[in-house]
């Protein structure tokens, strides 16, 4: 369990992460969101000690870093797969790290099976792909079986192949019930990787919720549904409070229409008190990617257009909201950015 | 984790790499090289006067490599990102980084002292004739106390490693203090030299050096009136080093990695 508290770091002038509180909870993956810039590996370099916080704390399982004893078999991280002298053999580099913390050099052999490099080991890791030193980052992760790891853009420069192997891989740790913490910038990777997200945009907090949670808020809820009496079915709809939308045909799909803000469930039963027949009902997602500018208030445009449609819009600043699946739709109007505002 | 764990740490990472074994070879080679072409190159009277002193000459050359592989110890793990990933194993920062200092500063000692008895000894094989026994203190001294002065150096360079973290920077100003500074300041009228009796390195010198005289010309190595004997010179050195570690650790420690 990680859990930040007003974590704040400056660097001269830029204000790189400014008052950042969340929690990280075991037995799942959490994904640490947000654009280039946010701060996330400031954050986990203050997570683990690297970086002294201007303001504010860091624990993991309530201890700060330096407090841990051998904090390998605490915390394994990832943060920079380069992290290796060129010159230096994999194997070479773990025994020293598995040397430091008194563990057994058997443990070595064990973690460059699970990640698949038994065969490079002895051959100097300057030499490795982007994918292999990736392997060795997370063997290195893995050397004290720690019930804490943080990886940060894993994924970053990887063929389809390696993404799918690291996913699966922290699905497996988050399994064991181990606390994992993955940090990116993209939010389709998180879609699939984490089932928890922390969301922040120019070092602030923007959501802390579940990542399903997290989507629907954010790409909006819309509906689209059809039938024989579309017209009809358009009273009844705005009749019901709701705001729709023609979507006429196109060459794929007959005319339907559009509602926004509202759930299968209430435009359903709405059409079957009127007693209206439907041919389909479908709930639709906005773009993941679309969505997430929006929420981190990068796309100006898109936001002032998209976001009424967004519950909660308008709800005082979440700036603090460690509550966890509490933050959603704190969204950007709340923070309140626009495009030049400096943080 | 203990203190025994974190020298281990350090000698693993030391030695699991090929620079450092590279840059002792060529320490030692070249420093006995130069006392070969030294003791080979000596005529007449000079060869009268041919002392375990001036076999020592030459220390400087393996004593800048080694200040050298003492800088890149540090800096290198800076350039690679390698000290944070040694910071996320070992979080109390000082205490790894002295272990480093102790290996690296320990490697130093034991080349200076291999290259300091490989000098001597091949001087007395190329002139079997001259006075090259070791009879006085001050004669065992200018031989064996090499490795102390190649020691210290190293934790000097550690320090300024430490401090400037840039490989390029650090080697600089390394070797424009100790070859450029400590030689040149004597051109300063009037206060050049009391300046230049103050100068580590030159403090460090006479640690070997002082009251030794040499070749026909009776030259002696070091500076006339420093401000201490040898032992007294010594201290001094270390302290000097001492100090500059503790500010380089200090900075280590409070900076971000
Ligand atoms: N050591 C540093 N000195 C000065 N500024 C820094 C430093 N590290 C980060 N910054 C600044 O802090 C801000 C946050 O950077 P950070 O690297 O934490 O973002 P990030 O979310 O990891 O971005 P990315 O997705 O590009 O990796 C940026 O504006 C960056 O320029
Ligand atoms: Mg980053």
């Amino acid at each position: 369990m990680i859990q930040a508290r007003g974590l704040t770091k400056r660097y001269g002038r830029t204000l790189a992460v400014n008052d950042l509180s969340f929690d990280v909870q075991p037995g799942r993956v959490t994904g640490f969101l947000g654009p280039n810039g946010a701060g996330k590996s400031t954050t986990m370099r203050m997570i683990l000690g690297l970086d002294r916080p201007t303001a504010g704390d860091v624990r993991i399982d309530g201890k700060r870093y330096a407090d841990l004893k051998d904090p390998l078999r605490h915390v394994g991280a990832l943060l920079d797969a380069k992290w290796v002298h060129p010159n230096r053999s994999a194997r070479s580099h773990l025994r020293w790290l598995a040397v430091s913390n008194g563990l057994p050099e058997k443990r070595i052999d064990e973690v460059l099976e699970l990640v698949g490099l038994t065969k490079e080991a002895d051959r100097r890791a300057g030499g490795f792909s982007l994918g292999m030193s990736q392997r060795l980052g997370i063997a290195g992760a893995l050397l004290g079986d720690p019930g804490v790891l943080l990886f940060d853009e894993p994924v970053n420069g990887l063929d389809p192949e390696g993404i799918l192997w690291i996913r699966q891989f922290m699905h497996r740790l988050a399994a064991q019930g181990r606390t994992v913490f993955v940090s990116s910038h993209l939010l389709s990777e998180m879609a699939l990787t984490a089932q928890d997200l922390v969301v922040i945009g120019r070092g602030r907090l923007i959501a802390q919720t579940s990542t399903t949670e997290f989507i629907e808020a954010a790409s909006g809820s819309t509906v689209r549904v059809r039938g024989p009496e579309l017209a009809r079915l358009r009273e009844v709809l705005v009749a019901g409070g709701l705001r729709v939308e023609d979507a006429p045909a196109t060459e794929n799909e007959p005319a339907a229409l559009v509602v926004h803000g509202a759930s299968t469930d209430t435009v359903g039963e709405l059409a079957g008190r009127a007693g209206l027949i439907l041919y389909e009902l479908t709930a639709q997602r906005g773009s993941l990617e679309q969505a997430f500018l929006q929420m981190t208030g990068h796309d100006v445009e898109y936001r002032s257009a998209g976001l009424p449609d967004l519950p909660g819009t308008g709800v005082p600043g979440q700036s603090s909201g460690t509550a966890p699946g509490a933050a959603v739709g704190a969204g950007a109007a709340a923070v309140g950015w626009t495009k030049g505002e400096s943080a | 984790m203990s203190t025994l764990t974190l020298l281990k740490v350090e000698r693993i990472k030391l030695f699991s790499t090929r620079s450092p074994w590279w840059c002792m070879i060529v320490a030692v080679a070249i420093t006995i090289g130069f006392t070969a072409l030294l003791s080979a190159a000596l005529r007449g009277d000079d060869l009268l006067f041919y002392r375990p002193a001036a076999t020592q000459f030459a220390y400087n050359f393996g004593l800048l490599i080694m200040m050298v592989m003492a800088v890149l110890a540090v800096t290198t793990e800076y350039r690679f990102g390698t000290i944070r990933a040694s910071f996320l194993a070992v979080p109390t920062r000082t205490s790894l980084l002295l272990a480093k200092t102790v290996v690296v500063a320990l490697l130093a000692g034991v080349v200076g002292e291999l290259a300091a008895i490989g000098c001597w000894l091949i001087a007395r094989a190329i002139r079997p004739d001259s006075p090259l026994s070791l009879q006085t203190a001050a004669d065992y001294r200018v031989v064996f106390g090499v490795g102390l002065v190649y020691l210290i150096s190293a934790i000097i360079a550690v320090a300024v490693g430490l401090m400037i973290r840039h490989s390029a920077g650090a080697i600089s100003a390394l070797l424009a203090w100790s070859l450029v500074v400590e030689n040149l300041i004597q051109i300063i009228p009037n206060v050049g030299e009391d300046i230049q009796k103050w100068l580590p390195f030159v403090v460090g010198n006479n640690f070997l050096y002082s009251g030794q005289s040499f070749f026909a010309s009776g030259e002696t190595g070091t500076l006339d009136d420093m401000p201490f004997g040898p032992w007294g010179s010594l201290i001094y050195f270390a302290v000097v080093a001492l100090a500059l570690l503790a500010i380089g650790l200090g900075l280590a420690k409070h900076r971000d990695a």
